[in-house]
């Protein structure tokens, strides 16, 4: 790989230990996959930063990083596994929040902001169209990629915080044009009208076309809210981490010669799959990827004057908290039993056990309900997950 | 095979020990434990056997990518490979070897790949990209 001068003695060790490090893991990553050379990131987002993800091994080498690193860009963080003011609500231990302080210590010595996050593009780290990031968070990833326009692969932990360190990230994959282009054009005959029909489509693209980019068809409207959940769900399930939506997604591309069709019953589909047999739900999870102002004023005007039986968690960032504590949301929204966690999701608190039969409107939830907790998962509407947290039993529309 | 084989580099260093070969890919995270190095993935082919200063050769590694983060952890509860070779390698391992500073290489020159045999002694020497056994 061809480096710069200020390249090279970040990767010589002259501009200290973790920078070198950070340099010696791109030039791996880029010789690896083919890459020429190095290219300027405008920012980043480091994910794994939940302690239970990352044990005590995670968070040495993050301390060890934390030495001498400092990041040389605009770089966010994704979710924790708690709210960091306000743990104890969520039944997290007091030895697990003590880990996951010291983890957010490490970054913050770092220079990174702790915005705790997955979705970093609706609070202040917001890239521009072609700009160069290096993210981690393959929601937030394929939101950039394919909403906003901007270049991204999807980096685990330590290439994205090796990124934060240099400024730098190796030219490969979908920072180059020839790997943006659609290879499958989509003719969607579906009607989608919720978050989680989008997140059913992300389901379904990423189930019946693999790892495709897809140039989407059909599609006449499509809210930032809806656009953010298909991000989420299409690279859970196998799909790109890049996506192209006729007259509403920004980038340029040929529209492929293969083609194929979602039809309503690939949506249906995905509603069955994500549908297990219970008829209890005793756990409510709003917010994955994390809710939006706009989201959270529905669920206050679906909440109000009504009680939830079911523990209900609407997840988000700190900010959106902030505006919806003015607008008198948090309070419509607590007063019914619900919670507020800022910070956290739960796909990385540690929930293990804690509960049976969880409702979301989210297909990549349902995933990791599934595979890291252990929960039987109902999926559908804002709506109908609503009435599962106030009467505590899933009804089927 | 007395004269030195061409490699990649992928992280550097120089290490050698005796070799252990599996014929399946290794997932760190879940796969070994990282307080003794064994592997412990149900049905694998080393599951029982020690990593431990061994030159640890496998196709490639697989699964999460917290699996650099146990590799990084096995160096500092002192029972990480000596070195590792790897027919042609992916990102979580090739990040875990350089985080942990364990000397790696792939893409052994001609068939020296697959003549490797369990026992064998040999040298990696990763920051020039040669191995020797």
């Amino acid at each position: 790989m061809k480096l710069t001068a200020e390249e090279r003695k970040m990767y010589e060790g002259k501009r200290g230990k973790a920078a070198q490090t950070a340099m010696e893991i791109l030039v791996a990553l880029g010789e690896i996959y083919g890459a020429k050379n190095m290219v300027p990131v405008s920012s980043v987002q480091v994910s794994g930063v939940s302690y239970h993800n990352l044990g005590d091994a995670g968070l040495e080498f993050l301390e060890e990083q934390a030495k001498d690193g400092k990041v040389r860009v605009l770089t966010t963080l994704n979710p924790a596994g708690m709210d960091l003011d306000d743990w104890k609500k969520l039944g997290i231990s007091d030895d697990f929040a003590q880990k996951q302080l010291t983890v957010i210590s490490a970054f913050a010595k770092m220079g990174i902001t702790v915005s705790c996050t997955c979705t970093p593009y609706l609070v202040g780290n917001l890239p521009r169209f072609n700009d160069h990031i290096a993210w981690g968070e393959s929601s937030a990833v394929t939101f950039a990629n394919s909403v906003l326009g901007a270049r991204t692969n999807r980096e685990g932990g330590p290439s994205a915080l090796a990124a934060a360190l240099t400024g730098k990230t190796p030219a490969y994959g979908l920072h180059l044009d020839e790997n943006r282009q659609a290879q499958l054009h989509v003719q969607v005959k579906a009607k989608l009208n919720s978050t989680s029909d989008f997140s059913a489509l992300g389901w379904a693209l990423g189930k019946k076309f693999g790892n495709k980019i897809p140039l989407m068809t059909g599609i006449k409207h499509a809210t930032i809210d809806e656009l953010k959940s298909l991000s989420a769900a299409l690279p859970t399930y196998g799909g790109p981490s890049l996506f192209h939506i006729k007259g509403i997604t920004p980038n340029r591309t040929k529209k492929p010669k293969e083609t194929a069709t979602i039809t309503e019953d690939d949506i249906k589909e995905a509603y069955k799959a994500l549908n297990e047999e219970s008829d209890i739900v005793d756990f409510v999870a709003i917010g994955c990827p994390h809710a939006s102002i706009n989201e959270i004023k529905k669920i206050a005007s679906l909440l109000e004057g009504r009680h939830v039986k079911a523990e209900f968690w609407i997840a988000t960032a700190r900010q959106t908290k902030e505006l919806a504590d003015r607008a008198g949301y948090s309070k419509i929204i607590e007063a019914s039993g619900a919670k507020i966690a800022c910070d956290t999701c739960m796909a990385v608190a540690p929930l293990k056990g804690r509960f049976r039969v969880m409702a979301i409107d989210s297909a990549k939830g349902c995933y990791y309900a599934r595979g890291s907790n252990g929960f039987k998962t109902k999926f559908g509407t804002l709506e109908q997950c609503i009435d599962a947290a106030v009467t505590g039993k899933w009804n089927p529309k | 095979m007395e004269h030195p084989i061409n490699c990649r580099k992928i992280s550097p260093g120089v290490a050698s020990g005796e070799a252990l070969v599996s014929k399946d890919p290794v997932s760190f995270y879940g796969g070994v434990d990282p307080n003794s190095g064994v592997v412990v993935e149900k049905g694998h082919c080393l599951e029982g056997k020690c990593i431990s200063g061994k030159v640890l050769v496998f196709p490639q590694g697989k699964g999460s990518t917290v699996g650099s983060y146990t590799l990084y952890r096995l160096k500092k509860n002192g029972v990480a490979p000596a070195a590792i070779i790897n027919q042609e390698t992916e990102t979580v391992v090739a990040v875990g070897a350089i985080i942990s500073k364990i000397p790696m290489v792939d893409k052994l020159e001609g068939d020296a790949y697959s003549k490797i045999r369990d026992g064998m002694h040999i040298e990696v020497d990763a920051t020039n990209a040669k191995v020797k056994f």
